[in-house]
């Protein structure tokens, strides 16, 4: 089968596009919702969201988790906040400056149509989350206070303390949770998607396996939404939860669809640095921090003495030195290098000297410790938990970690992939930030897509279908799928082995990141795609999951997503080694500026990468879609 | 330092549970507790043995997943502390420490330290919620909320649902967190409409759950974001309220 991309992207002016596009699709009318099933994988905000709307329109909807409760899922995890172009500060914020910021941000490989629709819902999702009563700081007077974030020189940001993720999800959790108790939705938590089942070409069902019983069984409808999280643990170390993986995203693409631009990964400045062995995942410091930090290193490298030691004008405040117009508030790709080349040259600091400052010494004097505490104490309060240290007094340590993945599943203005009747909203689809994304808009992303975008958009394909019933579960399509999966399983429990799960998880890890993580050769890429085959047949031989299918079973379930990224992480590098360019989160060592910035091809690179799958060990097959700019001027970033 | 666990094992559901000892020498004092159970994990599944089943997630003390009973104690030793951000530093060498489920009716144990809170979803599908449809929303800054209101609604919609203030009743009662759900949303202007059929319909469903609060405080002692037991005050008068403010107005057909 080959694939075509077609973006569908509505003609005319882009402020009108979306307006016009909601005219153009077909509809189902209200009466006839109830006559359609639809499937959510994922309960996080794009899943939620678009769970809860669907069953608000009338839709039938089964919303599958892996969690033990739809709040469970990793948006809960945001910290810093959502952006909306209000323009609340009077400070010449617009729909189109957000838009405008946004494709630059993502160093112009984005779709502009897409982001431009971004911008513009922004603002319907703050309305809608305080509608919900999502407690958003607010001011003296009772309106809604706003702090800025990286890349933008306005404040757009909206914030719950340092618990905006949370505080969004739980609004969408607890829409989700009036849905399921109207009958809307029906909930299935402890099960996670194993397969997509496509018939004729389109998405029919998918199969899951329960996570208690081990329950092995299929689930049709009339289209498949994949709300389903970002790939970050690729490299066993990331910011991400434990269980965030690429599983249904992998076996989609198995099935069909198109995988673009794996290689736009962001690495995020400001997380607490590893501190040993035996490290299971890496936290996150919110980059609001950096709106009052002031990130530095000493001047000399090996310089041995406790930071209060270090005079001023021995400190270099490189973020400030080298990009004075936004300072410490570059974007996070930028950052990430500047803090990376700091600590290759020896200026590290902490016991492992794998770190840089993030002093709020100054802020403490000009703001006073209360205002501090206020903003910030939240996560001044996970710092010290961690590293027993107490940031007003000593300045955090920080380094950069993998944060979020901006490629994903290919799709269409609709957020429909190229498998008809399979959509992908937010983290786990590539559309919307191109390759680096701002921050406090990935849950602007997820929402949009949940609440707004699937909720217009999946009409037009469900529309003709009026009267048919999805395929029976009983079908030999599915009756294979789920058999497949049963020997996945038993492939797994079978190999006895001598390596725990783990093991093979941080050997790939390491692999990810050493050659693929935040400067990338070619050299470094062909070493890396030598490497994972030679892991991944090692782990089908050497794996050990004990137990069996029919319990609980966690190194189980952790053995199928690690056997899945040790297949993702092949196309990853070689999404890497194929674009020769650098650009966003994606940096080439062979593609920079004298300044050591990224420096883009875009006579060459314009385009989204989107990988056709064609085996475990074949080669996949790369399509291009074009990017067009018609209103982004191309420039390389400045943010000096 | 070396420590010695004796950890809850249980196969299944049905299955008769008991303590395991376990021995966990050479533990770090800088790693999390989660981190030391992922070491005795790697280390059991090496020699043949099946590894701890435990619910964990983010790691950062958000998501609610972890949930183990330390030395009796909910979360462990530090206060305001979930156990995913609890430190080996907070033992000491020798240290014996017990782990345990959460133990409570409404939390039927699945395996080992895994334990079923899908009742707390129930209460929230019962009213813990705004009814707002997506779309019907009018401009953000159309509703102005005080921002005490609003400081008070966020310090109870800090709840993460870990279930930590129902292990440590001695009732197994869900008044904590069901207390911060229906605060956070009465607290607020846009919660208004629906304030007094909100708390009945999820305190009654609460009830048919969980045991009833007799005022102990252990659930706020043991509150990983320090929940205040004030909001069980606030829950009570709505509810008493609620008796008389849901009665039909005048006039009104039933």
């Amino acid at each position: 089968m080959s694939i075509t991309l077609d973006a569908k992207i509505p003609t005319g002016p882009i402020e009108d596009k979306w307006t016009q596009h909601k005219f153009d699709v077909k509809l189902v009318n209200p009466a006839n919702k109830r006559r359609y099933e639809v499937i959510v994988v994922g309960s996080g905000l794009a899943g939620a969201a678009a769970a809860a709307t669907l069953g608000e329109l009338g839709y039938n909807v089964k919303l599958f988790t892996f969690h033990d409760s739809p709040r469970r899922a990793h948006s809960i995890a945001a910290q810093g906040g959502i952006n909306a172009a209000k323009n609340y500060q009077n400070d010449g914020d617009s729909i189109y400056r957000l838009f405008y910021d946004t494709v630059k941000g993502g160093d112009y490989r984005a779709r502009e149509a897409n982001v431009y629709r971004l911008a513009e819902i922004s603002v319907n999702i703050i309305d809608q989350c305080v509608a919900q009563g999502v407690p958003f700081a607010r001011e003296y007077g009772g309106l809604l206070d706003n702090r800025s974030f990286g890349g933008a020189q306005v404040s757009r940001t909206f914030y719950a303390r340092g618990q905006t993720g949370q505080q969004l999800l739980l609004g969408a959790y607890q829409a989700l949770a009036r849905q399921v108790h109207l009958g809307t939705v029906e909930l299935h938590h402890r099960t996670e998607m194993l397969d997509l089942v496509t018939h004729e070409g389109k998405a029919a069902g998918i199969v899951t396996r329960n996570l208690v019983s081990g329950d092995i069984r299929s689930w049709s409808a009339h289209a498949v939404v994949l709300a389903t999280g970002g790939y970050g643990n690729v490299f066993y170390l990331s910011t991400n939860a434990k269980a965030s993986n690429v599983t249904a995203a992998w076996r989609a693409h198995k099935r069909g669809a198109a995988m673009a631009n794996p290689c736009y990964t962001q690495i995020h400045p400001t997380c607490i640095p590893r501190s040993d062995d035996f490290q299971s995942k890496l936290t996150l410091m919110s980059e609001s921090l950096r709106n009052d930090g002031r990130v530095w290193v000493p001047e000399n490298a090996d310089d041995t003495r406790t930071p209060d030691q270090i005079p001023d004008r021995e400190r270099d405040y490189f973020l400030e030195r080298r990009y004075p117009a936004f300072g410490n508030l570059v974007p996070r790709d930028i950052a990430s290098r500047a803090a990376k080349r700091e600590v290759d040259a020896g200026r590290g600091v902490g016991p492992m000297k794998n770190g840089v400052y993030l002093d709020f010494g100054a802020a403490v004097s000009r703001l006073g410790h209360d205002v501090v505490e206020e903003r910030y104490g939240n996560l001044f309060e996970m710092y010290e938990r961690i590293t027993d240290e107490d940031p007003y007094k000593v300045p955090m340590r920080i380094y950069p970690a993998v944060h979020y993945t901006m490629g994903g599943l290919w799709v269409d203005y609709n957020l429909m992939s190229n498998v008809p009747g399979l959509y992908v909203l937010g983290e786990a689809n590539f559309s919307d930030h191109g390759a680096n994304r701002l921050g406090a808009s990935a849950l602007m992303q997820g929402l949009a897509d949940g609440y707004f975008v699937l909720p217009s958009t999946i009409s037009d394909y469900l529309a003709p279908q009026l009267g048919t019933a999805p395929l029976g579960t009983d079908e030999p399509v599915f009756k294979a799928a789920e058999s497949e999966v049963h020997e996945g399983v038993n492939r797994l429990l079978k190999a006895k082995g001598t390596r725990s799960v783990d093991d093979f998880h941080r050997d790939l890890g390491n692999i990810m990141w050493d050659n693929c993580g935040m400067a990338r050769s070619k050299e470094s890429l062909e070493k890396a795609l030598q490497e994972i085959p030679a892991l991944r047949e090692e782990f089908y031989r050497d794996v050990r999951v004990l137990g069996e299918n029919e319990t609980v079973n966690q190194s189980l379930e952790k053995a199928g997503r690690v056997a899945d990224f040790l297949e993702f992480g092949e196309l990853l590098c070689l999404d890497a080694l194929t674009r020769e360019e650098s650009c966003g989160g994606h940096f080439r060592t062979e593609h920079q500026t004298e300044e050591g910035e990224a420096l883009r091809d875009d006579e060459n690179f314009s385009h989204v990468a989107a990988w056709e799958y064609t085996g475990v060990d074949a080669k996949p097959e790369l399509h291009k879609e074009q990017l067009e700019f018609e209103y982004v001027h191309l420039a390389q970033r400045n943010y000096k | 330092m070396d420590l010695k666990l004796r950890v809850w094992r249980q196969k299944n559901p049905t299955a008769a549970g008991a303590f395991e000892e376990i021995d966990a020498p050479d533990i770090s004092p800088e790693m999390s507790f989660l981190e030391m159970f992922d070491v005795i994990n790697d280390r059991l599944t090496a020699e043949g043995r099946e590894p701890i089943a435990f619910d964990h997630d983010c790691r950062e003390g958000i998501c609610g997943s972890c949930s183990m009973m330390i030395n009796g104690r909910a979360h462990g030793p530090s206060e305001g502390t979930a156990t995913c951000q609890l430190h080996m530093r907070k033992f000491s060498d020798g240290d014996q420490i017990t782990v345990e489920p959460w133990r409570a009716r409404a939390f039927p144990i699945l395996r080992d330290l895994v334990v079923d809170r899908s009742a707390f979803d129930r209460i929230v599908e019962a009213g813990g919620y705004i009814s707002a449809p997506t779309g019907s929303a009018p401009d953000a800054n159309l509703i102005l909320v005080p921002k005490e209101a609003a400081d008070s609604a966020m310090d109870a919609a800090a709840c993460i649902g870990c279930g930590a203030c129902v292990a440590a009743c001695p009732n197994g009662a869900a008044n904590l967190f069901t207390a911060a759900k229906v605060a956070h949303l009465n607290l607020l202007p846009q919660g208004q409409p629906e304030r007094y059929t909100r708390v009945v319909n999820m305190v009654e469903t609460m009830e048919s759950f969980f045991g009833s609060c007799t005022n102990h405080g252990e659930c706020e002692k043991a509150c990983p974001k320090e929940i205040s037991i004030d909001f069980i005050a606030l829950l009570n008068r709505d509810y008493v309220k609620a008796q008389f403010k849901n009665r039909r107005l005048a006039g009104q057909k039933k």
